[in-house]
């Protein structure tokens, strides 16, 4: 009886997996489904802010990247998509900064680093030169150099 | 001489740590301050048979405050505009956004609804008109349309007595 069971059991499960189907792509238009993944990942989703609108499972997220691929279907351009969003939600979407006065202590602000530890070292070091006092060698420490530096006979040959 | 510099970096820290420590991160710069309140028509939520439109309020200064029945915050924030309603010191109006409507009527027969009339954004599309990244969030707006103000997240007691009280009156002149 048991036998007959597992061998029923067996059997359902073969038939399911007859039945069963390959997954279907989630989206109709794989090309389109590509644009709007990769413009997401240059947006930031606002409700958790680390993460970009590609990954993110907000419920904002998710309608969010519904309104990007509506508009791209509606033949819209990547910009003017951006447009849109930085309209509403302000440039703080946009995860690559854009260079605008509020950004450039951002963009340059590490040259302008570089450039003045640059400058602080140079200066050190034109410091530390002035500092250096030349002291020539007097005749006794002349000649003891020398008979340390003269090659002992023996040795060379 | 020598502690100036050491002096000097150390404050700097500390200003930047001060300015940077005291930010609220989510609250992100709405760029909808002082831009014409983007125009809607939805139906209301009480009766849906009717709609309403920004248009309507034409000449009024008003507050549309965006609420739901799922959000946490916007149960913190609702006594303080069931007592504002009550002054009639502005006219609230509520964008319920992003809920049912099953959800939400039973939500205002429990708290008290603040509102003259609340609209259902259903699909949340006026709520990305509007910017809104989470509720509550409150738009202050003008006789011509233009949002003066813009509030993320719970108004606190503070902020509707200093900022969006007085600025009220000032349009309201």
């Amino acid at each position: 009886m048991k036998r007959v069971a597992v061998l029923l059991m067996l059997l359902v499960g073969v038939a399911f997996s007859i039945v069963g189907k390959d997954a279907q792509p989630l989206a109709a238009d794989p090309v389109l489904e590509e644009r709007v993944l990769s413009l997401a990942k240059e947006l930031r989703c606002l409700v958790c802010q680390n993460e970009t609108l590609a990954d993110s499972r907000a419920d904002l997220a998710q309608d969010l990247r519904n309104q990007i691929r509506e508009q791209m279907k509606a033949g819209k351009s990547d910009k003017e998509i951006i447009a849109f969003m930085t309209e509403r939600y302000g440039k703080f979407i946009l995860y690559r900064p854009p260079m605008d006065p509020t950004t450039y202590l951002l963009w340059f602000g590490p040259f302008i680093l570089l450039l003045g530890g640059l400058l602080f070292l140079f200066r050190y070091v034109k410091q530390r030169r002035a500092l250096i006092i030349e002291q020539p060698l007097s005749a006794d420490e002349r000649k003891r150099a020398e008979s340390l530096l003269k090659p002992q006979g023996k040795e060379i040959a | 001489m020598r502690y100036i510099i050491p002096l000097v970096l150390f404050l700097g820290l500390v200003v930047f740590l001060a300015i940077g420590l005291g930010r609220d991160p989510h609250e992100v710069p709405s760029p909808l301050v002082n831009k014409p309140a983007p125009a809607f028509r939805l139906a209301q939520l009480k009766d849906p048979a009717k709609t309403f439109s920004p248009e309507e309020m034409r000449g009024k200064v008003w507050l549309l405050n965006v609420w739901a029945s799922w959000c946490f915050s916007c149960r913190e924030e609702h006594p303080l505009l069931i007592e504002a309603a009550r002054t009639g010191a502005l006219p609230i109006y509520g964008l319920n956004y992003r809920d049912k409507r099953e959800d939400a009527l039973p939500w205002l027969t429990e708290l008290g609804d603040p509102y003259v009339l609340s609209v259902s954004d259903l699909d949340a599309r006026v709520g990305m008109d509007y910017g809104v990244y989470g509720a509550p969030e409150s738009y202050l707006i003008d006789r011509n349309g233009v949002i003066r103000f813009k509030q993320i997240g719970p108004i606190s007691p503070d902020v509707w007595e200093k900022t969006i009280l007085p600025l009220a009156r000032e349009l309201n002149k």
